[in-house]
């Protein structure tokens, strides 16, 4: 038996990122860096910048200042395409899923870029394309398993309540057996025993898969629980980075955000 | 069917594995769904699995007469290790697998158990908790693996290293099990049931292999089970019922067990085994009803009009054309139309296709529920029986049910009523005992060997067996007449819309009662006529739902009515709780039974209020979450009158 992750080193470093969209300056010369293993969290009060930063992650919006290197290359952006195939994969704030497919059907979307064989042969379902639907299919039915949502395997995403529509979003998002996985506030509009569930789940997959989490919350409970270092955002500037501890008793956050009790 | 025939030799449950290994090693014995795959075990795979499990427990120090604690959901290697247990002499004793940490605690200490064989994470927290007050646990083996990587506590194993070491002791031995098989007898006790404690502290059942054989054998004669027959097996496995119908009936006859994938899968599973033996509670079959029920409300027009038309006629002659009993042409032919559109299907959908047998017992069953899947074409039958009974007292034969009797007793089996009513049973399927208990044995085992049921019941002109209540649970109206509170809460419950009920009326002048709505159905109900709700304590008091409860409350006073006995039992006031009754807050049994004491004390207010006359009362409740901690409920509830019916006087309330 293993003895459970190691935090290893730096694998994602972002480095002076600034964004802006005309005169809007959503993010100023922010740095910060995610090493291997580790849970990382962004948090900041709405506004901050906090999906930007994600989306800068996986390159959905490219950054007019600053350098990002993932695994010791530079980029002076990322492409979505290229995110995902290194191994970046997301979940979003306002749930994407296919609505009228399938949980099955849609987290075995998150298999994609897995794919290898050919249209014509997928078409007929034969030979190599047949073997490789069954593995992909074994993978997503291990994923069904470690999310608990057997019972709903065949039910289109659309019926589903709220907090299992998040746990399918993460599933699709482990089907693509990502090295780092962003997660936009994966609790939100959840009732407390749902929150549970979805920490217990995000801990198992940082634990037992290995995988390198970086999330945005708003619940500090769960945020200075599971992260293992935080970075604040404030007005798209980076105003704390540290231990949870020591952003809990950081002024600057206690004035941005977490606030005092009168 | 020379095949079901055994030798007298196999008289202990070890035995009957390696006869089925020998006899039928390909046949399916086990089967689990597992990565949306059904997996099956042969027996002789499961001859296999049960013996590595076994060295291995023997291996840890697993002696003869040691006590097993089994805790988990349906899982193959659960009932394997029931096997393990008796193969090495010792006991098994299977944990209701809801059950919080520190109601394990009794059944932990009282059975002296040192190896514990649970399903997952959860159960092995439960266990830990509890480890500081039971010092004799001294091994936690673990099924799944899965969130335990970080556990390094030494007297926690992995299943699959505790076989791995049974392979290697069996190499090194080989007659090291066989000779211990050997060593079985008859009379040994097979596995420890504990009572789901209606009254007072958990008891320790003690049943023989003797008593479960018998047990088994007279339920498969009596319905020709042989090896093909198939069983989904998700009721707890703590419970008799499974216990029965899962292990001892499947390694009697060597029919295939099915494990669903979890609790939620179950309808899904069912539909994909078809099992041709079912048997649940009647809680079971009256929510797939509801279910039924709710989704035919959904329905387009004309669907609901044919699935209407055709359930009259079911209702007509369905179950009498099951029965073989005569029915006019005309029927018959509407009943095969009927069969065509909508029973047919139906049963496909309720995974009842293939049944030939369906049981149920742990509660008297609805009438009307009873006929309904008897008027589709479901086989269902009622047994009668209890834990200290192995669940075998009464069965009723094919072609003659009768909806308000269980049957008349199985071979072998004796059953008197005494004086005062009370049922009594003697026979192979007796309990030896209860568990270190002998005062408690001496109380329900009579001179003559009778056991006493504790249920008050009669034998109609035909020999069945009539159970009207629990012989304590009746009493009288303060007028005299007979007060059988569960039969008038079977009757509210049969509502779709009534979750649960529980009537007051001993020693007092009028029965008033409280009841829990179906959240399921009320809510859809409520969704159909947009009136909002957040929740069930602010929908269970809305007016609306009190007019719904009403109407269902005054029906079932009219069919009182109708019964010159129980007319004085009609239900005056009523009012609807503000929480469900939950076994987590002790106010039913793990089996869903009402404790009746517990709730007229914890409700005490409530029932003051419904004799006093008050319009609404306010109550604050404690209730318990599943992971143990405390929360708190509180509603001002309303308190309505129903009408009640003269005697004999009313035909149709609606």
């Amino acid at each position: 038996m293993s003895e459970g992750r190691q935090i290893g080193e730096v694998i994602l470093d972002l480095k002076n990122i600034s964004l802006r969209f005309g005169g809007v300056k959503a993010l100023t010369d922010i740095s910060f860096d995610v090493r291997e293993h580790e849970i990382r969290a962004i948090i900041g009060p709405n506004g901050a910048g906090k999906s930007s930063m994600l989306n800068v992650i996986n390159g959905v919006y490219r950054p007019q200042e600053g350098d990002i290197v993932f695994r010791g290359k530079h980029h002076r952006d990322m492409d979505t395409y290229a995110a995902a195939k290194a191994g970046i994969a997301r979940t979003f704030q306002n749930i994407a899923l296919f609505k009228g497919m399938t949980v099955l059907d849609n987290i075995m979307t998150g298999r994609n870029l897995k794919m290898k064989s050919n249209f014509l042969l997928d078409a007929i379902y034969w030979g190599p394309a047949q073997r490789e639907e069954i593995a992909h299919r074994r993978k997503v039915e291990e994923i069904i398993d470690f999310l608990e949502i057997q019972h709903i395997r065949k039910t289109p995403v659309g019926r589903l309540p709220y907090g299992l529509q998040k746990r399918v979003e993460l599933g699709r998002a482990l089907a693509a057996e990502p090295s780092i996985l962003l997660l936009d506030e994966p609790m939100a509009g959840m009732n407390v025993e749902e929150k549970q569930d979805m920490c217990r789940f995000v801990l198992d997959v940082n634990d037992q898969l290995g995988t390198t989490i970086v999330l945005i919350e708003h619940d500090m409970g769960v945020v200075m629980d599971i992260s293992d270092r935080v970075v604040v955002l404030d007005y798209g500037k980076k105003i704390a980075d540290g231990t949870p501890d020591e952003v809990r008793n950081n002024q600057d956050v206690i004035d941005a955000y977490l606030g005092v009790a009168h | 069917m020379s095949d079901t025939v055994r030798p007298p030799s196999l008289s202990t449950f070890p035995r009957l594995l390696l006869h089925h290994a020998q006899a039928r090693p390909g046949h399916p014995a086990t089967r689990e769904k597992y990565l949306g795959i059904w997996q099956t075990w042969a027996w002789s795979q499961v001859a296999e699995e049960v013996r590595a499990m076994a060295c291995g427990l023997a291996e840890m120090g697993f002696k003869r007469g040691d006590n097993l604690a089994i805790i988990g959901d349906n899982r193959p290697r659960l009932y394997w290790a029931m096997y393990a247990a008796q193969c090495l002499g010792g006991v098994p004793v299977p944990l209701y697998q809801d059950a919080i940490a520190s109601e394990m605690v009794f059944v932990l200490q009282d059975a002296g158990i040192k190896f514990a064989i649970v399903e997952d994470q959860e159960q092995v927290d439960k266990l830990l908790e509890n480890k500081a007050q039971c010092p004799e646990l001294a091994h936690i083996l673990y099924d799944d693996p899965r969130g335990l990587r970080h556990y390094n506590q030494p007297f926690l194993h992995g299943l699959d290293e505790v076989q791995e070491m049974g392979r290697i002791h069996n190499r090194n031995h080989p007659d090291f099990l066989d000779a211990e098989i050997e060593k079985g007898r008859p009379e040994d006790v097979a596995v420890m049931l504990y009572t789901s404690g209606t009254t007072g502290k958990p008891k320790g059942v003690c049943l023989t292999h003797a008593a479960f054989i018998a047990a088994a054998r007279s339920g498969c004669d009596f319905d020709r089970l042989g090896p093909d027959d198939n069983i989904l097996s998700y009721l707890p496995m703590a419970w008799v019922g499974d216990h029965l119908f899962s292990f001892a009936q499947a390694t009697y006859a060597g029919f295939t067990i099915n494990c669903p994938e979890s609790g939620d899968t179950v309808m899904t599973d069912m539909r994909e085994i078809g099992p041709s033996y079912y048997f649940a509670p009647p809680r079971v079959f009256e929510n797939l009803l509801t279910q039924v029920m709710i989704r035919m409300e959904d329905a387009g027009a004309l669907k609901r009009k044919m699935f209407h038309t055709f359930m009259e006629v079911a209702r007509r002659c369905g179950a009498e054309i099951l029965d073989g009993k005569a029915v006019s042409g005309t029927d018959r032919l509407l009943y095969a139309l009927g069969n065509l559109f909508v029973y047919g299907p139906l049963r496909n959908v309720l995974g009842m296709s293939r049944i030939r047998v369906a049981y149920t017992a742990g509660a008297a069953i609805g009438p009307d529920l009873f006929r309904f899947y008897r008027s589709i074409g479901v086989n269902l039958k009622q047994l009668y029986g209890s834990t200290e009974t192995c669940a075998a007292v009464c069965l009723q034969p094919d072609g003659q049910i009768k909806l308000d009797t269980v049957g008349p007793p199985v071979p072998g089996v004796e059953v008197k009523i005494d004086d005062n009513g009370e049922v009594l049973v003697r026979g192979e399927v007796m309990l030896k005992e209860y568990y270190k208990r002998p005062d408690a044995t001496a109380e329900v085992i009579d001179a003559e060997g009778y056991f006493h049921t504790g249920d008050a019941g009669f034998f109609d002109e035909d020999g069945h067996l009539k159970i009207i209540d629990r012989a304590k649970d009746v009493g009288k109206l303060a007028n005299g007449a007979m007060f059988a509170p569960n039969y008038i809460e079977n009757k509210l419950k049969f509502f779709p819309h009534i979750k649960e009920a529980v009537c007051f009326g001993h020693d007092r002048d009028q029965v008033c009662a409280f009841i829990n709505i179906d959240m399921g159905a009320v809510g859809n109900w409520a969704e159909r006529r947009n009136i909002a709700y957040s929740g069930y304590t602010d929908l269970a008091q809305k007016a609306e739902v009190y007019e719904l409860i009403r109407d269902c409350v005054e029906q079932a006073n009219a069919e009182l009515a109708h019964d010159a006995m129980l007319s004085d039992s009609q239900v005056h006031r009523f009012l609807i709780l503000h929480k469900e009754l939950d076994p987590d807050d002790d106010e039913l049994t793990r089996t869903r039974k009402v404790r009746r004491g517990f709730i007229a004390e914890k409700y005490g207010v409530l029932i003051d209020a419904l004799y006093s006359g008050k319009a609404s009362q306010f109550i604050e409740t404690e209730v318990k979450f599943e992971d143990g901690r405390k929360g708190k409920v509180s509603a001002d509830l309303r308190i309505m009158e129903a009408k009640t019916f003269p005697t004999g006087a009313a035909k149709k309330a609606a």
